[in-house]
């Protein structure tokens, strides 16, 4: 309610928040689509899960590796996986700022540090994985 | 305005712009009006020549007109912007519908109830409060242009509340403290001069502080100062991080 | 206002963040292309997976991501329209990922 210059007071008005608010801007749409990927995150953690519990099966565990239908549901969430990569890279920034003396240290030289640990690591883990 | 030295019918660009009368109506409507369309105008000055030529009885709040006030602010297509800095040419020839901040309760037209708002501002604490106090007498308290460096862009918040209409936290659970609010105590909690981080810490470390923000991130983007709340409410986690961790390890130290 | 408890949850959150980042997409191009595919025989990647550096990979490549997983999920069910369950969503999310990690650690750490 507001008081208005006769002590009386007026009626507001509340405009409701629609269900679908996040269809609405083309921002919100990339927020959301950035915070499912969490679901593919556990997913595929799920899938590993798995993939240890057959460890000592190798009949199974093969199995569960050349499955077509989880092969498909792994090229379904590649590229969501590397959304959240790239979404995560660029985010990390504006979570870890870092100063020297009185200018911030470069965001872009930040994100592009992470490219490159990440380009590192995974030719590590496939160079492990892959003799 | 200048006559044309020709002939020509001046060029329009039509406004829809939200009425809200409550003696006339508890529901509101959209009024229609074409004004001269300018290339230099902005939206503000098109609101001023509907409300000086055509229809007074339009209500809306501003002042500076040069973007440092904070008063202007409205949404524009969809969009929260400050009605200073909308120019009519970027819309132009389309229709520009002007409403009422959204998440904010509309007293009439396009102003809003900020109460809320400001209130927020006192939980906060959003002003120094000197680590020791000192008399006039001894002098200024000192900071280096680095120790100045950690807060200023957090310093030019100019309260205009846009990030407030962008966030959808805000706009789903008016609770939240919200963008500049937790900005703004960063700003002083950054300030080398200012003593009440842990004060301003029960508030926005709270579960209606920083933890409500799921980083959207529209409050930056629609930020007119590049203040960057997001960016401080993300900094202010890993500071209450930080702090929840020491408390947990480190109990018997100092609070 | 009290101090929330959520840093736990939101450390667990970034940790996993980073993990799933870095590691997943390398892990899931052995698994989806490099294994099937027939240029890495799977006998080869069940016993790199036996070695202790590989288990402990592989836990936390499985219990961090599910924290992640948790924390994001639980708020962005709430964003998304589901207020009536939001008070049982942490309990059920972060239950999860505690369930998932005690069973990935009932699996990697017998021999």
């Amino acid at each position: 309610m507001s008081d208005n210059t006769t002590g009386t007071k007026t009626k507001e008005y509340i405009r409701p928040m629609p269900a679908n608010w996040w269809m609405m801007k083309k921002t919100f749409v990339l927020f959301i689509v950035r915070e499912l990927t969490c679901v593919f995150v556990g997913g595929y953690a799920l899938f590993l899960l798995v993939l240890v519990a057959r460890r000592d099966q190798p009949e199974a565990f093969a199995a569960w590796l050349n499955s077509p239908l989880l092969i498909v549901l792994q090229i379904i969430a590649l590229p969501m996986l590397l959304y959240h990569s790239i979404t995560w890279i660029n985010l990390t920034p504006k979570v870890m700022v870092v100063w020297r003396g009185e200018e911030r240290v470069s965001p872009l030289l930040i994100a592009g540090a992470n490219y490159v640990a990440w380009a590192i690591i995974s030719i590590v883990i496939l160079s492990i994985s892959c003799p | 305005m200048a006559a044309s030295e020709t002939d020509q019918p001046e060029a329009t660009i039509p406004l829809e712009v939200f009425r809200y009368r409550p003696e006339q109506g508890d529901e509101p409507t959209f009024e229609h009006y074409d004004v001269p369309y300018r290339e230099d105008w902005v939206v503000l000055d098109a609101l001023n020549h509907v409300k000086d030529q055509i229809d007074g009885t339009l209500s809306y709040r501003w002042s500076c007109r040069m973007g440092v006030c904070g008063s202007c602010g409205m949404m524009v297509n969809g969009e929260p912007k400050l009605t200073c800095a909308a120019f009519l040419r970027d819309y132009y020839p389309e229709v520009i519908r002007v409403e009422p901040l959204n998440y904010f309760p509309v007293i009439r037209d396009l102003v809003i109830n900020m109460d809320d708002f400001l209130h927020k501002l006192t939980e906060v604490k959003a002003w120094l409060v000197p680590k020791e106090e000192k008399p006039v007498s001894q002098g200024e308290y000192l900071q280096t242009p680095a120790e100045l460096a950690h807060y200023k862009q957090f310093s030019m918040c100019i309260n205009c509340m846009l990030c407030y209409s962008a966030c959808p936290v805000y706009g789903q659970h008016p609770e939240f403290l919200g963008p500049a609010a937790i900005a703004l105590a960063q700003r002083y909690n950054l300030d080398s001069r200012d003593g009440a981080a842990d004060a301003r810490a029960d508030v926005i470390f709270s579960d209606e502080g920083i933890w409500d923000c799921t980083f959207v991130g529209d409050c930056t983007r629609v930020c007119p100062k590049n203040v960057d709340p997001a960016g401080a409410i993300q900094q202010a986690k890993v500071a209450a991080t930080k702090d929840w961790y020491r408390s947990v390890l480190v109990p018997w130290g100092n609070k | 206002m009290a101090r929330s408890n959520d840093p736990i949850w939101w450390s667990l959150f970034s940790a996993g963040g980073v993990v799933a980042a870095f590691f997943m997409p390398v892990t899931i191009l052995l698994t989806v292309i490099i294994v099937p595919a027939g240029w890495l025989p799977a006998e080869d990647l069940r016993q790199l997976a036996g070695h202790p550096l590989t288990r402990l990979y592989l836990f936390v490549l499985i219990s961090l991501p599910m924290f992640h997983w948790a924390h994001r999920f639980r708020y962005v069910a709430v964003d998304l329209g589901f207020k009536r369950i939001s008070s049982i969503l942490p309990i059920v999310c972060y239950g999860t990922a505690l369930v998932v990690t005690l069973l990935a650690l009932f699996y990697l750490a017998t021999f």
